[in-house]
This record gives structure tokens, C-alpha cells and sequence, in this order.
């Protein structure tokens, strides 16, 4: 899929992480030229742009994605709480903004709001993991090259941990994100098909997946520990 | 379309599949299955396939003879046995009349019913089945009494002999079909395996033990032999059961489990298993649905012939099994009337009915029984509140006709075909001289 764009570069490294956790494809730029140079074909799908200690580098960039100097679909503004006043009258600029710097939470709630919703942007739709293959857009799930067998929800149970490796899930957390909420069948019905996935992974990957002892699963291992 | 749905479509386009097989059961737990081309599939999906019950056991009725095979998009997997150059996938389905109510014939619709019941109450309902079964050279009972494959024994680790590769075979096939398997081992008789199945949600077991039945007959059938879950193939050696264990959750928790209870089973837990023995005797015919079911219960052995409970006593009924320390989760009973000829789907709504109406009635657990009851005489049993299972298929017929839970439990059109046909199969049996009455017999009279 094609990247957002995020300003400056390099990224805030705390940014960074939290868009690679949360599965965003994304490339900084440092100014409007590199913004240009690295455009992909069809423009940006969006971009994050921080408004730091000297916003008018940002405030610039903005203005020059509204002329259409570089093609840009939605604007993420992050800025600081101290520096909201110099949103007046530059409304125009942006799409939407996030408070800098930001609870994850919140960046994640706005980036699916801004580009889900504009169905702009999508997460990668090839997430590849060690052995670990899928293409989103297919359905399908490979490990080393071999394609597994998967049901619908073993596959979802399996893209939902593999698009946040390292993080430590819950029961519940998996149960209301991938079956939802309404689900009778309670948190077993995860251990049931973590096992069930594990048992199609095959012996040499089953702990691709790991059991949190008295916390939940998680998937692989984080590059930010 | 929902999105399990979607999910197989792209799946059979992606794999190119090229048989999409319709799994159902008929009445006394028979797998059926017709196949389709994927072409037909988005079609099937919105209207189902429609077929003539007629032939089918359990399915027949005065007015109407077509139904309509619904595929369940969530149950979809790809059969790991099918040519890499001819993928094949199976989806179990639920049957329908032509105006789309559920059909009442359709076991698996039956425990969807119960489950549903049960969840009114905030339940789920857990089962983990051990399956025994037969290695035989063949399966034709022409070529006399079966052959085993081999002659070792419980737990025996055999090094080269043919069944110990078919049991790892199977293993693997299912594990490849998302059916995890806990233990397997050779059990007590000669070539007589077990396949421990780790628990599930019990309609999803229902559909495994289906799955499981195919498989093992299967893999034993490429390598040329025949395995058969026919309760008591052997004289003189114990037969195969079905011994299953059941849980009850409330989303996180076990219900069953209580720590400062003797024996680690909450209120709910005894008056479920308090339920479960109070009805054992109605829901036997279901339970162990063959004439020859009843001879496994005469072996003395790990088939328990007798209404009772324990922690450690295999001539009872239920076990209550002494848990580790610290796993509140896995809080059960073990029901060991159970054997492998038994339609999981009918034989887990009993069950599940008669233990949920222990909760709702309250009934109070008889007091554990730790005397070997094999030992004692049917006065002395009655003496210490002791019933004992019926002790043929007729009689276990004639209990469950009265029996109440059973026919609301099954619905009337199951009930009564079950009933009818169970009875014509014991009028059958009864009209045959058997190897036994010629032996001693003709030669003396």
C-alpha cells in the first residue's frame, strides 16, 4: 500500500513506534523537495506533519500540500498544548490535529477516523513475518512459502496478532477485537484457537505465538524491545 | 454474503479448490456429504442445496420429502488428505425446510437448539472426548472374527508395528484440520487405540468427533486394514468407549470449580452432575445406541454400568476428577457411559439437558461411592441407593420412552423416528440365532 508521509525527518522516534505497532506504512520527509522526490505515483494518502518548536516549518508544508505542490490527501496535524493558539485562522491547513505529544491511543483512534474513514489509506496489505506471509487483500497465509489451511477466524485471530508482534494481548482484549463483543463463546473460545492456529503452524512454528503466563498472547517479538 | 462467507469464496478461488464436499448428519450419527463445484458455491451460499431427505435415516416425513443443506462458513477446511494438484475443502452443514426453518431432524440444529438454552442461562458448554477405537485387518464381517493388528497392550510403546504409524498418521491429519489432539496411546486391548481430543466448545466437538471418525477410518483404510468404533468388537477384552469431559463456563469462569470444596465442584457443578446421573438412565439409548453397546457394559472394565459417582472408582458412572493444584480452569466430570458409536450431536444435548435441569431443579448430589460396586450384588447395590444402567438396548428403549427431558430435549419428530427405529433394530437382533446359542445348544438339546 502507499505510505503516509510524515514530517519532520527523521521521525520522532516515539511516532515511529507507534506507527509501526500499530501496522501504518509510512516514510519521512524533511521538506517539501524530498516530500516531492519520494511521491508516490498516485501522491500521498496522507501525512502526519509535527508541528515541533518551530512550527512555521510545518505551517509551510501545510501550505504547500493545500496549493497542491505536493499531492497529499488527508493532513494530520500533531501540536503542542502551549501552541494551539496558532491554530486560529489556519483551519484551512489541516484536516485534523492531535495533541503533541501524543497518547497512542488517541493517534491511533485519529488516524483510523481520518483515513479509514476516507478510505484513503489501509494498513499494509502484506504483513510478513519471519516465516510468517499474509496478504490481506487474498486472505491467505503462508509459512515458509507453504500455504496454511486456515478458517476464517483462525486467520483473523492470526492477523490481528501478526500486525502487532511483541505486544501482549489479553483474552479478552482478542476476544472483543476479533470475534467482538457480542461472541458467547467467552475467553476459552481464544485458547481454543490459539491452540487450533498453533496446531496448523506446525510443531517448528507454534511459538510464533507465545502464552503469556496469566496475561494473554502475543505474537513474535516487538523491534522496539 | 457475511464475511465468513467472503473469506471461503476467496479461499476456493485463492487454493484453487475444486470440490467443496457438504458434510451433515443423519439421526444415528452417520456422516452424509454431497459435493459441489466451486462454481455452485456463491450460489449455495445464498440458497442452500436442496435434496431429497427420503433415503436419508432420520429425515423422512409424511408431507415433505426436500430439505436444504445450509454449509456453515465458519466450520470450512481444507482436506488435508485431497491430490496437491485437486484441493478439496468440507463445510458442515445445517439442514433446512424449503421455507427456512430449521429442520427438526437435523442433529446438529438439535444442540444449537440446547446450547442456546443453555447460554439463556449465561452457559457454555466445554466437552473433551476420549476416542477408542479398533485396528482391525479387516472390516468385513464375512472374514469372521476381526483380526487385530497387533497384541501390546496399555500404554505400550511399540517400535515397528503398523498401528502405532496409523495413530501418528491420523494425529497429524487432524491437527492439520485444526483439531487439536491432547494424548494418544495404545489402550488396554490389542490394537486398540485412544485419541484424546483437547476440549472445545461442544458444538465444534460435536463436528471434530465427526471428523475424527472419517479420519481414523480413513487413514486406515489407505494403508489397507479397518478400524471400527463399534463398542465391543471382542470377546473377552474391553470394548471401545467414548469417556467425555464437561465443563460449564460463565465467560472467564469455570463454574464447576469451587477451592474450598472437598472435591473441588461448586454448587452448580454438583447439582449439573447431580442432574446428569438422576437422567443417565433416560438418555442411555442415545448414549449407547446399539445393540452391541450394552456388551461393552458387561465387560466389568472402564465402561461403568452403575448410576454413581467418584473421584477415583471405575465402576462408577461419572468421575470427578482430583485436579492440580492451582488450575481452577479445568474444573470437570469425566461421563463414561459414552461410547464411540454414539451421534456426538444428540448424545451432547442429553447431557447438556440433564445437567442443566440438576441447576435449575437443585438437585442434590448422592454421596460419593467409593466401594467397587462390580463386586456387589444388584440387592446389595439397591441397599446403598445404587441404580444401574439398563442393561440392553430394549430396556434402555422403554426408560427413555418415558422419559420427558428426552423428548423435549430432541424434539418430538427425533424422538419418536429414534424410538422406532431403535426398536426395529432390537426386534431384528432378537429374531437372530446367535454363534453363542448354537455353541451351547444345539449340540445339548
Amino acid at each position: 500500500m502507499d505510505p503516509l508521509l510524515v514530517f519532520p525527518s527523521p521521525a520522532p522516534p516515539e511516532l515511529a513506534q507507534a506507527l509501526d505497532l500499530g501496522g501504518w506504512a509510512w516514510k519521512a520527509a524533511a521538506d517539501l523537495d524530498q516530500a516531492r522526490s519520494e511521491q508516490p505515483p498516485d501522491g500521498w494518502v496522507g501525512a502526519l506533519i509535527v508541528a515541533g518548536n518551530e512550527p512555521d516549518d510545518a505551517f509551510r508544508l501545510c501550505r504547500s500540500i493545500r496549493s497542491g505542490d505536493v499531492h497529499v490527501g488527508s493532513v494530520l496535524l500533531l501540536i503542542g498544548g502551549g501552541r494551539l493558539a496558532s491554530l486560529d485562522f489556519r483551519e484551512d491547513l489541516f484536516d485534523d490535529f492531535c495533541l503533541y505529544p501524543f497518547h497512542p491511543v488517541e493517534l491511533e483512534a485519529r488516524l483510523k477516523h481520518l483515513f479509514r474513514r476516507t478510505g484513503q489509506a489501509e494498513r499494509a496489505e502484506i504483513i510478513e513475518y519471519g516465516p510468517l506471509g499474509m496478504n490481506l487483500e487474498t486472505y491467505q497465509a503462508a509459512i515458509e512459502g507453504k500455504p496454511l489451511d486456515l478458517t476464517y477466524m483462525e486467520y483473523e485471530l492470526l492477523r490481528f496478532l501478526a500486525q502487532h508482534p511483541g505486544k501482549v494481548f489479553t483474552r479478552e482484549t482478542l476476544l472483543s477485537r476479533v470475534w467482538g463483543y457480542d461472541y458467547y463463546g467467552g475467553a476459552r473460545t481464544v485458547d481454543v484457537h490459539v491452540r487450533r492456529l498453533r496446531s496448523k503452524l506446525g510443531e517448528e512454528h507454534a511459538n510464533l505465538i507465545q502464552t503469556v503466563r496469566s496475561v494473554g498472547y502475543s505474537f513474535g517479538t516487538s523491534r522496539w524491545v | 454474503m457475511s464475511r465468513e462467507q467472503e473469506y471461503v469464496l476467496r479461499t476456493v478461488e485463492e487454493r484453487g479448490v475444486r470440490l467443496i464436499r457438504l458434510w451433515f448428519t443423519d439421526v444415528l450419527g452417520q456422516l452424509k456429504s454431497v459435493a459441489i463445484s466451486p462454481a455452485e458455491l456463491d450460489a449455495v451460499f445464498d440458497e442452500g442445496v436442496q435434496f431429497d431427505g427420503t433415503a436419508i435415516d432420520g429425515f423422512s416425513r409424511v408431507h415433505e420429502s426436500d430439505v436444504l443443506a445450509r454449509p456453515d462458513a465458519t466450520t470450512f477446511e481444507l482436506l488435508p488428505w485431497a491430490k496437491a494438484d485437486e484441493p478439496s475443502g468440507r463445510m458442515f452443514c445445517n439442514i433446512e425446510n424449503l421455507d427456512g426453518t430449521a429442520f427438526e431432524g437435523d442433529p446438529r440444529q438439535i444442540l444449537q437448539r440446547n446450547l442456546q438454552l443453555a447460554r439463556g442461562h449465561g452457559y457454555t458448554f466445554f466437552a473433551a472426548p476420549e476416542a477408542e477405537f479398533f485396528y482391525f485387518e479387516s472390516g468385513d464381517p464375512a472374514s469372521g472374527r476381526p483380526t487385530p493388528l497387533d497384541r501390546a497392550s496399555y500404554f505400550d510403546l511399540t517400535t515397528s508395528d503398523v498401528s502405532s504409524d496409523l495413530r501418528k498418521t491420523t494425529i497429524h491429519m487432524l491437527e492439520a484440520m485444526g483439531i487439536p489432539v491432547e494424548y494418544s496411546f495404545h489402550e488396554d486391548s490389542p490394537s486398540q487405540h485412544e485419541i484424546d481430543l483437547r476440549y472445545t466448545e461442544a458444538l465444534d466437538m460435536a463436528d471434530n468427533i465427526m471428523t475424527l471418525r472419517l479420519v481414523v477410518k480413513k487413514i486406515a483404510m489407505d494403508r489397507g486394514c479397518y478400524a471400527t468404533f463399534m463398542p465391543k468388537p471382542l470377546n473377552g477384552v474391553q470394548g471401545s468407549g467414548m469417556h467425555t469431559h464437561l465443563s460449564l463456563f460463565e465467560g472467564e469462569q469455570n463454574v464447576f470449580h469451587d477451592p474450598d470444596d472437598e472435591y473441588g465442584l461448586s454448587a452448580t457443578g454438583r447439582q449439573f452432575t447431580a442432574g446428569v446421573l438422576h437422567h443417565a438412565r433416560e438418555i442411555t439409548a442415545v448414549t449407547n445406541q446399539l445393540v452391541n453397546s450394552y456388551k461393552r457394559f458387561a465387560e466389568k472394565s472402564e465402561a461403568p454400568p452403575f448410576v454413581a459417582w467418584a473421584r477415583n472408582n471405575r465402576s462408577a458412572l461419572v468421575r470427578v476428577p482430583v485436579r492440580k493444584a492451582g488450575k481452577p480452569e479445568s474444573a470437570r466430570i469425566e461421563y463414561r457411559g459414552l461410547d464411540g458409536a454414539t451421534n456426538p450431536y444428540l448424545a451432547f444435548s442429553l447431557i447438556l439437558a440433564a445437567g442443566l435441569r440438576g441447576i435449575t431443579e437443585r438437585y442434590d448430589l448422592p454421596t460419593e461411592i467409593n466401594v467397587n460396586l462390580f463386586e456387589m450384588n444388584d440387592h446389595q447395590r439397591r441397599e446403598i441407593g445404587i441404580e444401574p444402567l439398563p442393561r440392553s438396548l430394549d430396556e434402555a428403549l422403554d426408560i427413555m420412552e418415558e422419559s420427558k427431558l428426552a423428548r423435549d430435549t430432541l424434539g418430538e419428530h427425533v424422538f419418536e423416528w429414534f424410538l422406532r427405529n431403535k426398536r426395529t433394530e432390537w426386534a431384528e437382533f432378537q429374531a437372530q440365532v446367535t454363534p453363542f446359542e448354537l455353541d451351547r445348544y444345539l449340540s445339548t438339546w
